[in-house]
């Protein structure tokens, strides 16, 4: 092991060496001061993420990682968790917390092989403490409840279906979306390439996690190990892209940090552009912290792709904020250099002027639930799939039902960034097979309303450790108040995108709704307003600290006013922007926290 | 102070006296009341003299009287002890000695010769008695024609092997010449009556010889004055502090972690010891038993009604092999009849039943005063259960931990649960508060070692991890230098992992020197403590080498054969040692006493 040496400088210093040095002599003092994170010095130290998670790994006394490693292991797509629902009870039973893992799947564009679903669904059944697959905002799914003894073989058994877990958290490149976009077919097949080979090209290039969970040997080499990308301290903070494909906004651009907006002529993909510096994270009554929509740069032809995406990825390595990890996203560092600088420095660095932005127009960001027919001649069927919970409860194996349609798929399966399922590629002829099956295991039906497909919520309880109220548990039974309030006032068919996340953090998107609901303590949530359907606006606090009964009570009389007064087609969070019940959210940084 | 130094100095020699004050001078009071614990709890063990604990004072051959005893759970020592100072107040010379401590060789030069012993487990000679045995039945066992005795056997007839080690002493002892001057006595878990008998015919019937003064030897007599107030008959009455599930939602087992106070008893404990625990039998149990059998619990039975006698002086829930013969013929059922009459079958079943199902699946019709005659003829008298102490009153002070696994299965009916009389208490029965009756049987053959350099392996699975809590308590307040290693196992980590935020703590603080875990349960093979002991081998071998202490407590049927199974193995393996230098090995470290077992 490359154990740091006891002489090896703790980071107390005020700049980040490495990283300052990579800049321009003008942009220097544009880097903060001060005593870094300590995140800092477990990246830093940690031997490229390799830490000492082997000898936490054989540890027999405890289900967990110790302190570094418990951050560590999310370089590797894993959160140590614990169900908190009986934290409380284990500490009196003389038992440490429940602890296991979460694990979240690098999947680029959300795309999975029947044989690939066979083979997790075995792993989810057989090692998780849940027994539920979970697909996630993140496009991707996710492992709930891993206990310790099970993760080498969790990752062996991905690996041999050919997926991985490699940075799908932590300060690094996450994994990327893209549009599933099942109409036109094409354009979704190229996308979904540059979303693949983007993710590849941004990897961490540590041998770490080949080392720790499939091979179990270190690999020696003569030249000594680097990350020329990423740096040898990785990124600042997380880091998230998405590639979409207009008009459909359903990965959510302006929730991420990095965005390439498909740019089509005549149907063929010419270059994207660029937006930069969405995120969604605050924290409350902080308000150096806010949500923030992405700026357009410019327009990038397909040849400059990846140098951009570099580009933009290591000015956001070497400007942003190491010392405070709450200002720490490329949110906060377009705002604190201006956006011109940080253009001029990825221009600098791509070796490209930014050609002027493209037009582009989104219109909405739900999925097409049903069948649709691509421009190949083969069907996809969109399952709404509630929470993106896929669990056999009783009367209600949808898990078993998904592995049942893998059994006869010849195509594959997308996973959509609102937690959805997409069949895709099904041949004119198994159409009506595939839709049995669905209907048969109750993933197919009419069940739900609109609205319901227009809700979501992050996980949170139990197993979120940020948890400070419920989301997806709370979910369910709150939508079958909010579709008896749109029926008392004559809106049934209406939808308004609803969103609960169990913090200020931001996984339930929350702050890209028409209502968003986020944790304040158990039962009370703060109440936003005034985001767009198509998600280009950020709302604004209404009321704070309701429990459900007030947020109901709330939206009933909005709802009223919204069903007498609405104009042609008006969504909701339009509609409570024009009558005046809150103020748009125009800058963020100035206006976001004013209520 | 000095006051009742002068008060006790009838007692002790004018030196020391002097030592005391020396001693006493500059301490603390939190010294001065350790000492006064440590010195109580050397007085209680009964043994050798204050300053050589655990050492005795070598047995006089000149002894009118000689009594020998091997005690697993110290009910054999306490009748021992009042059979030796009845004795002597009757004018005998009386010599009193466990068989451990005996030298045999003395064995020839005695005139009358008393043995108490109990049984283990499935017809073994406790660990102290084994030496003995050996020697009696060797070649070097002399004749003994002019030697008198009678042996008091005690044992549990839910074993097999009743009584065996008893059997086997007076068969042999005849064999080699030795007359009986009263006919063994056998005794059940109940063995008050029975023993109390067999005192008084043996005493009817010693010589009593003209010079018969006490001396020397006697080891009885001094200690009188410090026989603890609190015993076995004379529970303290104990407050219940805390009764805590220490097993997850998930584990199919009800672990109790159990706190009492033992408030100003004075009460004082060794870790090692065990604690004695009276309970009487739920009133619920008492009525469904009274309505399967159709008696009235109003009936008086010498003045006492009969659902009174039920609840508070009879045993309900252990089955023995003549209640489940009694009741065949009762019920006359020859399907019982056939289980009773076989040995392994009615094991298996007493294990797994209780009166109630007996009752339920075997009705009879009992009533007025004949039937509840009938009914309490069957039924043994209420015996308190010993549990190992699961703390150190250096850490604890006037309370008493334990560690008690909720004894249980289901009864036919829906939710007919069968509860262990004391862990059901515990488990569901008792809120806190509620008194508890307790007594401390000192267990002198499992003791820390003396010297606080000394390494120690500790294996415990199961509950069997309880009195190692206590050792490491006790190390850990010592500030003991000598490493610690623990081996424990059970089902599965998540759920039965007993006491393990503890261990994780004295692990990170260094106390515990090593930890080895087998949960059973938590991989396609089971992997039990032996197992880990079989992969460590080397490791342990090294330690015994270095001179470490060897402990094993636990359930004995399943585990502590495989784990002294394994010792042996690793001892031929890592030791070089054939079978038999191993077993040698073994039993030179058992009676060096530094392997030591508390089984059951």
């Amino acid at each position: 092991m490359n154990k740091p040496s006891a002489t090896t400088p703790k980071t107390q210093g005020s700049v980040p060496e490495p990283e300052v040095n990579r800049l321009p002599e003008e942009l220097k003092p544009l880097v903060v001061t001060g005593p870094l994170a300590d995140n800092e010095r477990l990246k830093r130290e940690s031997d490229h993420l390799r830490g000492t998670i082997r000898a936490d790994l054989a540890d027999p006394l405890t289900g967990g990682f110790g302190a570094d490693n418990f951050q560590l292991i999310r370089f590797h797509g894993m959160y140590q968790q614990d169900d908190r629902d009986i934290r409380a009870e284990r500490a009196e039973q003389k038992l440490e917390p429940l602890h296991t893992v979460m694990l979240r799947a690098r999947m680029p564009g959300g795309v999975i092989t029947p044989a690939q679903w066979l083979a997790i669904d075995a792993f989810a059944r057989d090692y998780t403490r849940y027994g539920s697959i979970r697909l996630t905002t993140r496009q991707t799914f996710q492992f709930h409840g891993v206990l310790k003894r099970h993760i080498t073989l969790m990752h062996r058994t991905l690996h041999e279906i050919g997926i991985d877990s490699i940075a799908t958290a932590g300060d690094v490149n996450r994994n990327v979306l893209c549009t599933s976009n099942p109409e036109q077919s094409g354009l979704h097949a190229e996308a979904h390439r540059w979303a693949q080979r983007i993710s590849e090209h941004l990897l961490p290039r540590t041998r770490a996690y080949a080392e720790i969970w499939l091979d179990g040997e270190k690999v020696e080499s003569t030249e000594s190990e680097q990350e020329p990308i990423l740096g040898d301290s990785y990124l600042p903070r997380k880091f998230k892209t998405t590639v979409v494909v207009p008009p459909h906004n359903d990965v959510d651009l302006h929730a991420n940090d990095m965005n390439f907006v498909a740019i089509a002529e005549r149907g063929t993909l010419v270059g994207f552009n660029l937006l930069v510096g969405g995120g969604l994270a605050m924290t409350f009554g902080d308000r150096s912290t806010y949500p923030r929509t992405a700026d357009n740069l410019g327009f990038v032809p397909l040849d400059k792709v990846l140098d951009v995406a570099t580009a933009v990825l290591t000015t956001q390595r070497d400007l942003g904020n190491r010392v405070n990890r709450k200002n720490a996203k490329t949110k906060y560092t377009l705002d604190r250099v201006g956006t011109e600088v940080f253009k001029a420095e990825v221009e600098r660095r791509a070796r490209l002027t930014l050609a002027p932005p493209r037009p582009f127009r989104l219109t909405g960001r739900g999925d097409q639930f049903g069948w649709t027919e691509g421009i190949d001649g083969k069907h996809n069927l969109t399952l709404f799939i509630e929470n993106g919970r896929l669990l056999d409860a009783p009367g209600n194996p949808l898990k078993t039902g998904v592995a049942e349609l893998a059994r006869i798929h010849r195509g594959e399966f997308r996973m959509t960034a609102n937690q959805n399922l997409i069949i895709a590629g099904v041949a004119p002829e198994e159409r009506a097979r595939i839709e049995s099956l669905a209907r048969q295991y109750g993933l197919l039906g009419d069940r739900a309303s609109n609205q319901r497909k227009a809700s979501m919520a992050c996980v949170s309880l139990p197993t979120c450790p940020l948890a400070m109220a419920e989301a997806e548990r709370f979910l369910p039974g709150f939508v079958d108040r909010l579709e008896a309030v749109l029926a008392r006032h004559g809106l049934e068919q209406e939808a308004i995108i609803f969103r609960v996340t169990g913090c200020p953090n931001g996984c339930g998107r929350a702050m890209l709704a028409e209502v968003g609901l986020v944790g304040k303590g158990p039962g009370r949530y703060n109440l936003y307003l005034g985001g767009n359907r198509e998600g280009t606006r950020i709302p604004r606090a209404y009321r704070d600290n309701l429990d459900e009964d007030a947020i109901l009570t709330e939206l009933d009389g909005l709802i009223g006013r919204w069903a007498g007064e609405r104009q042609e087609d008006e969504g909701f969070g339009d509609f409570v922007v024009r009558v005046g019940v809150v103020a748009p959210v125009r800058v963020p940084k100035e206006d976001f926290h004013d209520q | 102070m000095l006051k009742a130094l002068e008060a006790g100095a009838a007692l002790l020699a004018p030196e020391q006296i002097q030592t005391l004050r020396t001693l006493t001078a500059g301490l603390s009071p939190v010294q001065a009341a350790w000492i006064s614990g440590y010195l109580a709890a050397v007085a209680e063990q009964g043994e050798g003299t204050l300053g050589q604990p655990g050492v005795a004072v070598p047995p006089s051959s000149s002894a009118a009287l000689t009594i020998l005893y091997a005690s697993q759970t110290g009910n054999t020592r306490g009748l021992a002890k009042a059979l030796a100072a009845k004795a002597e107040s009757e004018g005998l010379r009386v010599q009193l000695c466990t068989m451990g401590q005996y030298k045999p060789k003395q064995l020839k030069g005695e005139r009358q010769l008393l043995l108490l012993t109990s049984t283990h487990g499935e017809g073994d000679p406790p660990d102290d008695a084994l030496a003995f045995h050996k020697f009696l039945f060797s070649s070097r066992a002399p004749r003994l024609e002019g030697l008198r005795y009678s042996v008091l056997a005690l044992g549990d007839s839910s074993y097999d092997r009743f009584c065996q080690t008893g059997r086997e002493f007076d068969n042999r002892l005849q064999e080699l010449g030795a007359t009986r001057l009263a006919e063994r006595v056998e005794c059940d878990v109940d063995f008050e009556q029975a023993a109390a008998g067999w005192q008084s015919a043996v005493l009817a019937r010693v010589e009593k010889t003209p010079d018969g003064v006490t001396q020397g030897g006697g080891q009885v007599v001094p200690f009188a004055a410090s026989v603890p107030s609190y015993s076995r008959t004379h529970p303290y009455h104990a407050t219940l502090l805390v009764s805590q599930k220490i097993t997850g939602r998930d584990s199919t087992k009800d672990v109790r972690h159990v706190e009492l106070d033992l408030g100003d008893s004075g009460l004082r404990y060794q870790p090692g010891d065990a604690l004695g625990v009276w309970m009487e039998n739920d009133p619920a149990l008492v009525s469904a038993l009274l309505a399967a059998t159709g008696l009235d619990g109003d009936i008086a039975v010498e003045g006492i009604p009969l659902a009174t006698r039920l609840e508070k002086e009879q045993e309900l829930t252990l089955l023995h092999p003549a209640l489940v013969q009694g009741w065949a013929a009762l019920a006359q059922s020859e399907a019982l009849r056939q289980i009773g009459a076989d040995g392994p079958t009615l094991r298996d079943f007493m294990r797994s039943h209780q009166l109630l199902d007996l009752a339920e699946a075997y009705p009879v019709t009992l009533s007025g005063p004949e039937g509840a005659r009938t009914l309490l003829g069957l039924l043994r008298k209420l015996t308190p259960r010993l549990y190992s102490i699961a703390s150190s009153q250096s850490e604890v002070e006037q309370e008493v931990h334990l560690t008690v696994a909720l004894v249980h299965h289901n009864g036919r009916a829906e939710g007919g649960e069968r509860l262990g009389t004391v862990s059901g208490a515990f488990a569901r029965r008792l809120g806190e508060g509620a008194e508890v009756r307790v007594y401390v049987e000192p267990n002198e053959h499992f003791r820390l070692p003396a010297d606080d350099q000394t390494p120690i392996i500790m294996i415990g699975p199961g509950t069997g991890i309880a009195p190692f809590r206590a050792f490491l308590q006790e190390r850990d307040a010592r500030g003991a230098q000598g490493e610690n290693w623990l081996f424990f196992g059970n089902p599965h980590f998540t759920d039965d992992f007993l006491y393990q935020s503890e261990w994780q703590d004295y692990v990170r603080r260094g106390v515990l020197t090593r930890i080895d875990l087998a949960f059973s349960r938590d991989q396609p093979e089971k992997i039990y403590v032996q197992d880990r002991i079989r992969e460590r081998g080397a490791e342990i071998f090294a330690w015994l080498e270095r001179g470490a202490h060897l402990y094993l407590c636990g359930e004995m049927r399943r585990m502590a054969r495989d784990v002294e199974q394994a010792l042996h193995e690793l001892i031929v393996e890592h030791g070089g040692r054939s079978e038999t230098e191993a077993d040698s090995y073994l039993e030179a470290l058992r009676e060096a006493q530094r392997f030591q077992k508390d089984v059951y």
